[in-house]
C-alpha cells in the first residue's frame, strides 16, 4: 500500500503490548517524548490472552499520573488495530500527531533546558 | 502480609517540596507483593516526581534503592555509606520500616511514601482483605480457621449478632458475616458440638490495650 505516517513517530517494537508498563511511558516523557501512544492488537485477539488488556490498563494509570503532574493525560493513548490494517495505522498515527501538535512541546523538555542538573556528590 | 496502599502523589510532593537530595527508599517484602512500594513503584514515583518538579522550574536529585526489608538492621546498613548524601528520605516501606530507617538515621528526615493498612490476604490481583489484627492471642483454633477478631465488625467471640442477614454483615452488604463463615465452616467440619461451647472473655492485654507490644525470645537470643 505504500502508505506514509508522519516521520517525527519512532516505533518501539515490543513482543505484546503486556509488556509495556507505566514505567516505560513515564520514561519517554522524562526522555523529551512529546507524546506515546501504544499499539495492541484487537481486544481478545491477544496470543497471550491478557496483553492488550492489561496494557490498556497500565495506559490509563499513566494517564492519571500525567494528569496529577501537570504534563497531561492526554498525551498518551492506545488504540487496537490487527496486523493487516495499515490504514489503521496510519489514521492513528495521525491522530496522535494532530493532537501533539495542538498540545505543543512535552513541557518536560522545555524545562530540561532552562535548568542546570545538580551535581551528585556522594549520592548514587 | 502488611497491605499497604499508594498516598496520592499531591501527598508526597507536599512532604518533599522543600528538600533538594531525597531518596526513594522501596522494599522487597510485603509492600512488593501489594504493588504499593517495591522497586517498580519506586521507579514509577520517582519518575514521575523528577518530571513534577521539573515542570515547576526545579531540579531536584532523586534516586532510587529498594532494599530486601527495611525492618532489619542488616538490610537497612547498606544505605548507611550514601545516606548522608540525601536531604530526606521518602520510604515507600509499610509504617515499620519508616520508623526504622528514622531509629537508624537520627538526623535525616524520612517520610512515609504508602498508607499501611493492615494485615492481609491477596484475594486476587488488586483486592486484598484483612484477615488478623494481632492481638497476641490467636483463637482460630476455636473458630474454625475464620478470625473474629479481624473479620466481625464488632469483633464478637460468641456470634453472630443480630445484624447478620442472608451471611453478610448489617455494616456493608458486601462484606460477609465472619460468624456465619464460621458457622458453614463448623458445619463442614462436621463439628458444630464446637459451636456450643462459649468462648471465655479475652484477655485483651495482649492486644493494643496493654500498650506497644514486644516479643522477647530469649532462647534465640544471641
Amino acid at each position: 500500500m505504500r502508505l506514509s505516517y508522519p516521520a517525527s513517530i519512532k516505533i518501539i517494537r515490543v513482543p505484546c503490548t503486556g509488556k509495556v508498563d507505566v514505567i516505560h511511558i513515564l520514561r519517554s516523557f522524562e526522555k523529551g517524548a512529546d507524546g506515546v501512544y501504544v499499539v495492541g492488537c484487537m481486544e481478545g485477539d491477544c496470543h497471550y490472552n491478557q496483553g492488550n488488556f492489561r496494557a490498556r490498563k497500565r495506559v490509563e494509570q499513566a494517564q492519571i499520573l500525567l494528569d496529577n503532574i501537570g504534563i497531561g493525560g492526554e498525551r498518551v493513548r492506545m488504540c487496537n488495530l490487527s496486523s493487516s490494517e495499515a490504514p489503521l495505522f496510519v489514521k492513528y498515527a495521525n491522530e496522535m500527531f494532530d493532537k501533539i501538535i495542538q498540545l505543543g512541546p512535552n513541557p518536560i523538555k522545555l524545562a530540561k533546558k532552562k535548568i542546570k542538573p545538580i551535581i551528585r556528590e556522594g549520592a548514587l | 502480609m502488611i497491605v499497604a496502599d499508594k498516598k496520592p502523589i499531591e501527598e508526597i510532593i507536599q512532604e518533599i517540596k522543600d528538600y533538594q537530595k531525597i531518596l526513594l527508599l522501596g522494599c522487597n517484602e510485603c509492600v512488593t507483593v501489594c504493588e504499593a512500594g517495591g522497586k517498580k513503584e519506586v521507579g514509577i514515583l520517582a519518575s514521575a516526581l523528577r518530571m513534577y518538579f521539573l515542570n515547576q522550574g526545579k531540579e531536584k536529585l532523586i534516586d532510587e534503592i529498594t532494599l530486601e526489608r527495611q525492618c532489619d538492621h542488616e538490610y537497612l546498613e547498606e544505605i548507611r555509606d550514601r545516606i548522608d548524601s540525601y536531604d530526606a528520605v521518602l520510604s515507600l516501606a509499610c509504617g515499620v520500616g519508616v520508623q526504622f530507617v528514622a531509629d537508624k538515621y537520627g538526623s535525616t528526615p524520612v517520610y512515609p511514601g504508602v498508607n499501611t493498612c493492615f494485615l492481609g490476604a491477596t484475594e486476587k490481583r488488586g483486592l486484598w482483605t484483612e484477615r488478623c489484627q494481632a492481638c497476641g492471642q490467636c483463637i482460630l483454633a476455636n473458630t474454625a480457621g475464620i478470625c473474629p477478631i479481624s473479620r466481625c465488625a464488632k469483633r464478637i467471640l460468641n456470634g453472630p449478632c443480630g445484624g447478620s442477614t442472608n451471611g453478610k454483615c448489617e455494616i456493608s452488604k458486601d462484606l460477609d458475616c465472619a460468624w456465619q463463615l464460621i458457622i458453614d465452616r463448623l458445619k463442614a467440619m462436621n463439628r458444630m458440638d464446637d459451636y456450643e461451647k462459649l468462648a471465655d472473655i479475652k484477655d485483651w492485654s495482649s492486644d493494643r490495650a496493654g500498650g506497644p507490644r514486644k516479643v522477647v525470645r530469649e532462647d534465640v537470643q544471641e
